[in-house]
């Protein structure tokens, strides 16, 4: 499509005066006409969205008139200048993950097109991105959602509160929650303030299974509530609910949509590593919104920024039950690769686990390269046979993992790919070779995170076998150990 | 500042748009194949073969309507998961990137070829606005070739008009742009020969207006 200099559109027969939308100077905003008799079901389809023409069913003179009254905006899918291309759905700006194309849509010889994003429909220099800008699509309010019986502990309320507050002042807040402290609770009054005045908030999470158990969990306590549930695969991706949980991914798909945005697990892969995500969570947010970020494990630089007063916070610095934080102890066990090699485990480590085995107390074994947990596998399978392992790419991880819930295995190993989300009642936990560098703080923080987790069971032994300390192992061991004696001096642990 | 210059710094090297990684994963068609359509016989059941045919360009030429049509189709891939998720990802998708990646094996095919013309499988022109570009023709554009369009598809309209036995029998989906072929010798490019259907109802049209052959060079053999 082009546009000519007044912004007329032109799907084809280009008049010589048009131009691809990227090459237009400044997209006029047409004020607002309120006496225009504006369409209801565009209005649904586009508020806090992006969108590609292909994917709106409106004819164009249709969607242009729209915008020559000032409800829909036209933006530039990609920005192009003389030292940067930048994707404006994604926010790629990596030289080589764009391309060109002649293109049989704008008549040019060479259209960038962004290859980052291309899975959600293609944006181009010719592709203009579709918003509503005209008044918010009016829902029904609920003056108090909220549906819930339990209980908060008192670490749970002071974050509880502030979480409220920050929702009602439009305020960024991280939620630092140690492993097990019930961290999903503490959103319900923040949420249940944000929907009484009629805000929609989004719960994003890098992580897929973290929304399909989120999602029941909050259909349950906001009975009344419509909540969308969105995913890769997943099939209410155009509803306009007021509470929507999502992996970051499917944020792409929102602009400027959010009064309230909850980001669970800031600090796990892949948003971390992947600066589109982070795009799309700045994108989803309205210019005055609300911001929660919730972890376990904030990363050196936010830990800097709260102690040193640039960032707002809350700790729950003590779990659920009123159990410390098991603390992890580190055992030498010298050069285990070359152990290996020779067949054997070092001593310490075999100790360990017989140790477990025998009095059938279930563990896990934590592992920084997939070969090396094969090799221990095979050795350990001599005498144990019914031990599994288990890794990203296994086919059967679901299984095991299963297999591990149900105790008919004694003992798991495993890659990082357990470190969080994954809970056992009773177990204890080991790594081996947590001087590896693939263990950074909070990954150990994480993996010490998996013991003690059940009110039943409130405590287990949690071990670093390595080969030379390192830095993130006594920093996690500190992180731990600080969260502990904060609990115990505002009395959330009782032993 | 060294001599070289920003230019030269910032271009990437031609040609090179596919990783060793992706390179290695290539399912090149090797070893015996059906004389006429390239379907390696390797992985078929060795009753759907017949002497150097498979079973289906048998019963192409077998029908008096189609014999003599079409000459043969070389395809350079098997066509394997990792092929189909490449050319979804090429076609639907609109990655055009891969004809670019594609152009060198699609050149070194051609070598082994005489030909007039080089002819693209057409799209209607609401497809083409859709995908953008003519999945085709950009084969035959990248690898350094004169596109050459002799062919339109009939308009969905008038198909319709047309009787059901007229649709199941002739289903004619192309019709020749008024361009002298007279005695030329045409290859049909496209992305996949699945059937050979379209191939051949494009052969056809051509064969009817005056070309002296016409076969076809495919990225993948379905
Ligand atoms: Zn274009
Ligand atoms: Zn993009
Ligand atoms: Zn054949």
């Amino acid at each position: 499509m082009r546009f000519t200099p007044n912004m007329t559109p032109y799907l084809n027969g280009f008049p010589p005066e048009s131009l691809q939308i990227s090459s237009i100077d400044t997209i006029p905003e047409p004020p607002l006409n309120e006496n225009y008799p504006f369409n209801k079901e565009l209005q649904q389809v586009l508020y806090g969205k992006q969108i590609l023409l292909e994917n709106l069913l409106n004819p164009l003179n249709e969607i242009h008139q729209h915008f020559e009254n000032g409800y829909i905006s036209y933006r530039k899918g990609i920005t192009k200048t003389k030292v940067k291309t930048v994707c404006a759905r994604c926010g790629n700006k990596e030289r080589s993950l764009f391309a060109s194309f002649p293109c049989a849509r704008c008549g040019e010889k060479e259209c960038t097109y962004c290859r980052k994003c291309i899975m959600m429909g293609r944006v181009s220099e010719c592709t203009p991105l579709f918003s509503w800008c005209g008044p918010e699509p009016v829902h029904e309010r609920k003056e108090h959602p909220l549906v819930w019986a339990g209980t908060l502990s008192p670490g749970q309320q002071v974050a509880s509160d502030q979480v409220k507050q920050a929702v009602i002042e439009n305020k960024e807040l991280l939620v630092w929650a140690v492993c097990g402290a019930g961290k999903t609770e503490v959103l319900f009054e923040g949420i249940n303030a944000a929907l009484a005045f009629g805000k929609r908030v989004c719960i994003a999470t890098p992580r897929t299974d973290v929304v399909l158990e989120l999602g029941p969990r909050l259909k349950a306590v906001f009975p009344g509530i419509q909540v969308a549930v969105l995913y890769g695969g997943s099939e209410d991706r155009h509803t306009q609910a007021p509470l929507t949980i999502a992996t970051t991914h499917q944020l792409l798909r929102f602009y400027k949509a959010f009064d309230t945005v909850i980001l669970d697990e800031v600090d796990a892969f892949p948003y971390t590593a992947d600066e589109s995500l982070q795009y799309a969570v700045r994108q989803s947010r309205k210019e005055t919104s609300s911001m929660i970020y919730l972890t376990a494990t904030p990363s050196q630089n936010w830990q800097n920024e709260c102690h040193s007063g640039k960032r707002n916070f809350v700790t729950i610095p003590a779990r659920y039950h009123r159990h410390p934080l098991p603390v992890p102890s580190f055992k030498w066990c010298g050069n285990w690769e070359n152990s290996l090699k020779k067949d054997k485990l070092p001593s310490a480590v075999s100790q360990w686990i017989k140790k477990r085995l025998d009095n059938q107390k279930q563990c896990l074994l934590f592992f920084p390269k997939i070969d090396k947990m094969e090799k221990v596998l095979t050795i350990l399978r001599k005498t144990y046979p019914k031990i599994q392992a288990v890794h990203a790419e296994d086919p059967d991880r679901k299984d095991k993992v299963q297999m591990m819930r149900n105790k008919e295995i004694p003992m798991l190993l495993t890659t990082t790919i357990l470190e969080r989300g994954v809970t056992f009642p009773n177990i204890d936990v080991a790594v081996l070779g947590a001087e590896d560098r693939i263990f950074t703080e909070s990954a150990l923080v994480q993996i010490a995170g998996r013991v003690g987790r059940s009110a039943q069971f409130p405590s287990g032994d949690i071990t670093f076998f390595h080969y030379g300390k390192t830095g993130s192992m006594v920093k996690a061991q500190k992180q731990i150990i600080k969260m502990n004696t904060e609990a115990k001096k505002k009395g959330l642990i009782d032993y | 500042m060294s001599a070289v210059s920003w230019t030269t710094l910032w271009s990437r090297p031609k040609e090179n748009h596919l990783c060793q990684t992706c390179i290695d994963k290539l399912p090149f068609i090797k070893g015996d194949t059906c004389s006429k359509c390239s379907r390696p016989f390797s992985i078929q059941d060795p009753q759907f073969r017949k002497a150097d045919l498979c079973t289906d360009c048998l019963r192409w030429n077998q029908n008096p309507g189609w014999s003599g049509m079409f000459e043969k189709n070389i395809s350079i891939f098997m066509y394997d998961d990792f092929m189909k998720e490449t050319i979804a990802r090429y076609k639907f998708r609109g990655d055009y990137i891969f004809a670019k990646a594609f152009s060198p094996f699609i050149r070194e095919k051609l070598k082994t070829v005489e030909f007039d013309y080089l002819v693209p499988i057409p799209l209607s022109p609401q497809r083409l606005y859709e995908r953008g570009f003519n999945q085709s023709a950009a084969l035959i554009y990248e690898a350094g070739f004169t596109v050459m369009e002799l062919l339109q598809r009939i308009h969905s309209e008038k198909q319709s008009k047309k009787s059901r036995f007229d649709r199941i029998h002739l289903n004619q989906v192309f019709e020749p742009l008024n361009l002298n072929i007279e005695n030329r010798k045409i290859i049909l490019i496209d992305d996949i020969y699945t059937t050979g259907s379209t191939l051949y109802h494009a052969a056809k049209v051509l064969k009817e207006g005056g070309a002296a052959s016409v076969s076809s060079v495919t990225l993948a053999r379905g």
